[in-house]
Parts: structure tokens; C-alpha cells; sequence
């Protein structure tokens, strides 16, 4: 029987955690995501389906928790904002270089510095182009309702372990604060000894037994040509990634002069813009990126070949445009329209952004 | 020379290498604790027979390639982060006896967040922590429990307190809170030394399996290369020098 509920972002995140079968979650107090430790918390997974769940000193510490975690082939995920994200960066970039499955949300806030608490999507750049040192991507998933913050609870998990990678669901606060009707899933068993042993015991942490080698989670490497191959590997695995993982949405761009291209909370708003120039014959379509990493380039590729110009709407001052440029490649123009450091564009804002940059 | 095969049988086979230990040749200088230490862990988890159920975490630091002399699982962590990661590799999995293999800088410098809060906790989990007042890794450097005076590559005109800080002893600070049940300093500079060191090692990972908290075990090391002394000059050095400052014995044992 379907289970429906009236429930906040934030703790959808958490009921999701638990009902994934999730082992463990790590996490530091920070606004505008605080309600996901306190949820679990309060629902002591721990005494039902077994899962951890710990309150870590700093995110520094609770990211190598997640790392530890994941070593051993468990699932486990942390959630943070974004300056909590920018303390993880140095976890990431070794979850990533030890190519270890695992869950990161960012609800983000707006930034630089400690910011404010408001809503943002600052952070694009920090979660598909790196955020810590070297080569390497997390692949991002960007929900924009409280029904995908827990759908994608579970898809992050499903990426992680196909890949062996850290996957980011990058949300912002309007989604985690906000309430919607979701349908949640029904309860998954965590995975046992036996079948972490089955799906993981090539790498994983689960002790050595004399029927196979030691197995040693490391990112250090110090023959540069041993690593070159290494990083070669990563590229390989992450052009799959790209082959295979895009996901986006389009609304009404069959036709469209223009499109707006909007991810999470922005495409929200985004839509009503949308549905405002159409009531006025404008032919407005909307493309909604669902993985940020991979990038939907081809579709944004293929619109380019006939439309009259893109508008990236972001809560920034900037950083989507720049991959939908790439992707156009001079074809159409691409404008930008954004709102930073907390504070959130209207419909109407967008619509006379859109006549003025593109329509004129 | 008349040649000769000893046969190995039980009677007269007095010493073997333990089975924990890999074929792989250390990369440590020649004099340097870190050997020894390594070898007497891997010889209480052989004597324990837990190599199945034994998970060790390495830091950064002269120690990070522990994980290639100890046939055992092995997660590498960031520097100072060890700590977080053995915490959750314990929690995880209560039935695995699981340790932190860590250096001055790792433990008492950039990890010391990390190292309070894990004792603070209570894990039950086992701290291996060689102090040897220098990082040997990256050339020399001054670490936090350099003694004052003590010239290294950091402080070439010798550890002076008004500019450089005091050294520090974690083990002393670590004793103090609930989650610890036993912070001993040894040291493995005699025979006797490494007697009594093997013993602290079988008692900390024990007292992890009864769930006890955590025990925190440090050695007292020498660094010769980054002393600058051959390794006999160095072990007296360490004597003379080291031990009185970081005292060998039991801080905390419940």
C-alpha cells in the first residue's frame, strides 16, 4: 500500500535515508538542514533497521566518517550546507580518489563566506567542477521537490555503487524547508554481511580472510605513471557516467523560441514564467537539468540548432550559463539571469528578463 | 663448510616470523621505531588470531604505508583523520577488532580535533601513536611535541617557545576524559622495552574487543634521519632527552 504524506524536504531526506536501507549517517548541525540529523534522531533508526546514526565534532570529521563507513562496502551518507560542504571538500576529494560509494547532500545557502542562511544555488560550481584538489567529479543529482529529495535519496545510492563513485544530491533551502505530498517507499533491508561481501569483496573493508589478498582502500600513488593510468581510469569511468546517467526534462520545447534552462527551486519558477509568456503567445519552453554532472549537453546541443536564445535562471550571480554555453558553442545566444546571497527571483522578475535579454 | 639443512619441527623451532607481516621490504630508515612497533602489532593480532577480523587505519605521515607490511585489511586516511574513520569502521562493525596507526603531526597537530573526540566518545577501538617530536616524512619539520631547543627544519635555531609554542603531551590530555579506559607511554629502545610495549599492544586491542573505550597506546621513537644521527647516537639521544620529557609508563588504566 502506498504510504502518502504531507512532510518537510529536510525530513523526507532523513525517511528516505532509513527506508534505502541506508547503514549509517554522519552529520554536523548547520542551518538550513538541521532537521535531517534531528529527524533520525528522533526516529532511532539504530533500534529498527540497525542504522547508524552519529553526530560527528565537524563536517571534517564526519565526512571521513562517511569515508570509513564506505570503505567497509556500507552505505552511508552525510547531509551539510554549504559551508559545511567547503570542510568536506578535503573528504570528497579523497572519497573520490579512493573511488568509494557514497551519499553527500548539500541544501545549500547562499555564499561566500559564512553567508546567510537564505536559499542559493552558489554552489554549482563547487559540486560538478571539484571543490577539492585534482581530478576528479562527483556525480550531482538536483531535486526540485520534496518527492525527489527522497526518489533521489535512493537513485544517489543506486549511481554510487554502480560506479564506485560519491554522488552530491545538490538541493538549496527552499526545498528542504518546504512541504509537499510524497509518497514514500516501502522499507529495504540493509544489506548483509554476506551480500556486501558479494557485491563489494573485491575492494571492500570486510576483513581479510585467506581465500583472497588484503584489500586496502588508499588514493596515494606515488609513481607518476602508475597514476597518470589511474587518473586515465577515472576519465574513463566518468565518460561512461556521461554516456549513460544523463537526466533531465523538458517542458514545451518542441516549439519554443526561447528556453529557460533552470535546475532545482529555479525551475519551479521558471515553470510559472513559462506558463506566463505562453498566456501571452510568447513560445517559452523550459529545460530542466536533473543530473548537473553529467550536463545536459546534447539535448541543450540539439535545441541550439533551432531556437532563438537560452536563459539560464539561477539563484547566483553565474555558473550553470557558462556549461550551457559550452554546450550551444556559439550557436544561439545564451543570457544569463540570476539572484544571489539568499535572495529569490519572482516569475514576473525572470519574464521581464527574459523580454529584455532575449525577446526584445 | 660442511653443509647442513636444519629441519623446522615444532621442538626445535624457536622463532618465526609472524604471518601478519608481508614480504614487502620496509621503506623505513634504518634504526627507526616504526619497524618494530609494526612487527609486535602484527604479532599480538597473529597470537590473538583475529588477522580475519582486524581492520587498521594509516595516516599520513612516515607510517602511511603501513597498510603494505600488515596482511590485513587497511583504510588510508587523510592526515589527522584517522580517528573519524576507524569510528566509523568500528561502529559499523562492532565484531572487528579495528586500530589507528598514527604520527605526532597526524595525531597531536592537524588531527587533534579528531583524536579528543574519538577518546572523548569512547570507541572502542585501539591508538597506536609513535612520538617521535619530528616529521620524518616530509624532511624534518617541527612537529608538536618537538622538544624545546630541538632544531629541525622548521625551527633551525632550536624550538623556541615564545615563537614556536611548547610541545605537548596528548597522552596526559587524552587520560583525562571518560571515553579512555587506558593511555600508557612505552617505549621499544631495549629488549626489556619491547617486552613491556608488546604487552600494552595486546592489552589495548583486549580492551577494544570487551568494549572497554579507547585505549591509547604511545611509543616514544626515534628518527634518526630527521635527528640527524646514526641510529645508535639516536636511541641514546632518546634517553637522554625524549624519555624524561614524555615519561615511559601507565597514565590511565580502568
Amino acid at each position: 500500500m502506498k504510504e502518502v504524506k504531507l512532510m518537510k524536504g529536510n525530513e523526507v531526506l532523513a525517511e528516505a535515508a532509513i527506508r534505502c536501507g541506508a547503514d549509517a549517517y554522519f552529520g554536523y548541525p548547520i542551518t538550513p538542514q538541521s532537521e535531517v540529523m534531528e529527524t533520525l534522531m528522533e526516529k532511532k533508526p539504530w533500534e529498527t533497521t540497525g542504522m547508524v546514526v552519529l553526530q560527528a565534532e565537524s563536517e571534517l570529521a564526519s565526512i571521513n566518517m562517511v569515508y570509513g563507513g564506505a570503505c567497509c562496502g556500507k552505505k552511508v551518507l552525510t547531509s551539510s550546507s554549504s559551508p559545511g560542504i567547503s570542510l568536506m571538500c578535503e573528504g570528497l576529494t579523497y572519497l573520490a580518489g579512493s573511488e568509494l560509494p557514497c551519499v553527500i547532500i548539500n541544501v545549500s545557502r547562499g555564499g561566500p563566506g559564512l553567508g546567510t542562511i537564505q536559499p542559493s544555488q552558489g554552489d554549482y560550481f563547487q559540486a560538478t567542477k571539484g571543490g577539492g584538489h585534482g581530478d576528479y567529479r562527483l556525480i550531482v543529482l538536483a531535486p526540485n521537490s520534496v518527492q525527489e529529495m527522497h526518489d533521489f535519496v535512493f537513485d544517489a545510492f543506486d549511481l554510487a555503487f554502480k560506479y564506485r563513485n560519491p554522488v552530491m544530491v545538490l538541493s538549496d533551502g527552499v526545498i528542504g524547508q518546504m512541504m509537499e505530498k510524497v509518497v514514500l517507499a516501502e522499507q529495504r533491508p540493509r544489506w548483509t554481511e554476506q551480500e556486501i561481501i558479494e557485491k563489494c569483496g573485491d575492494w571492500a573493508l570486510t576483513g581479510k580472510t585467506p581465500d583472497r589478498k588484503h584489500n586496502i582502500i588508499t588514493s596515494l600513488e606515488l609513481d607518476p605513471y602508475a597514476f597518470e593510468k589511474f587518473n586515465q581510469k577515472l576519465v574513463e569511468k566518468y565518460n561512461k557516467v556521461r554516456e549513460n546517467e544523463v537526466r533531465y526534462e523538458e517542458f514545451m520545447c518542441d516549439d519554443a523560441d526561447y528556453v529557460i534552462v533552470a535546475f532545482g527551486s529555479s525551475a519551479r519558477i521558471g515553470m510559472k514564467t513559462m506558463e506566463m509568456a505562453r498566456e501571452e503567445g510568447i513560445k517559452v519552453g523550459l529545460l530542466r537539468p536533473i543530473t548537473l554532472f553529467p550536463f545536459p549537453e546534447k539535448p541543450i546541443a540539439a535545441l541550439a540548432e533551432r531556437v532563438k536564445g537560452f536563459l539560464s535562471v539561477e539563484l547566483n550571480t553565474g555558473q550553470m550559463v557558462e556549461d550551457i554555453k559550452l554546450a550551444v558553442n556559439g550557436k544561439t545566444p545564451v543570457e544569463f539571469f540570476g539572484r544571489a546571497g539568499g535572495a529569490v527571483f519572482s516569475p514576473e522578475e525572470v519574464y521581464d528578463a527574459l523580454k529584455e535579454k532575449l525577446i526584445k | 663448510m660442511a653443509e647442513f639443512e636444519v629441519q623446522k619441527t615444532q621442538e626445535n623451532l624457536v622463532y618465526s616470523r609472524t604471518k601478519v607481516l608481508t614480504d614487502n621490504v620496509m621503506h623505513y630508515c634504518p634504526g627507526c621505531s616504526h619497524g618494530t612497533v609494526h612487527k609486535l602489532i602484527a604479532e599480538v593480532i597473529d597470537e590473538m588470531n583475529m588477522q580475519d577480523k582486524t581492520i587498521g587505519v594509516s595516516p599520513v605521515g612516515c607510517a602511511v604505508f603501513a597498510y603494505n607490511y600488515l596482511d590485513i585489511d587497511w583504510a588510508e586516511a587523510a592526515h589527522g583523520r584517522a580517528p573519524a574513520v576507524a569510528t566509523a569502521i568500528k561502529r559499523l562493525n562492532p565484531d572487528k577488532m579495528v586500530f589507528t596507526y598514527q604520527g605526532d603531526g597526524d595525531l597531536a597537530a592537524i588531527g587533534t580535533a579528531e583524536t579528543i573526540h574519538i577518546c572523548n566518545r569512547g570507541e572502542n577501538v585501539a591508538i597506536f601513536f609513535v612520538n617521535n617530536g619530528i616529521y620524518g616524512m616530509t624532511g624534518g619539520q617541527m612537529a608538536p611535541t618537538t622538544l624545546i631547543g630541538m632544531k629541525t627544519a622548521t625551527c633551525p635555531y632550536g624550538r623556541d617557545p615564545k615563537l614556536h609554542g611548547f610541545p605537548y603531551k596528548i597522552g596526559n590530555i587524552v587520560s583525562q576524559l571518560e571515553g579512555t579506559c587506558y593511555v600508557t607511554r612505552q617505549s621499544v629502545n631495549t629488549p626489556a622495552a619491547v617486552r613491556k610495549a608488546k604487552k600494552a599492544i595486546r592489552k589495548a586491542f583486549e580492551n577494544s574487543l570487551a568494549g572497554k573505550g579507547v585505549s591509547f597506546v604511545e611509543f616514544v621513537g626515534t628518527c634518526n634521519s630527521g635527528w640527524k644521527m646514526d641510529p645508535v647516537a639516536a636511541n641514546k639521544w632518546m634517553e637522554e632527552n625524549m624519555i624524561p620529557a614524555y615519561p615511559l609508563g601507565d597514565l590511565k588504566d580502568i
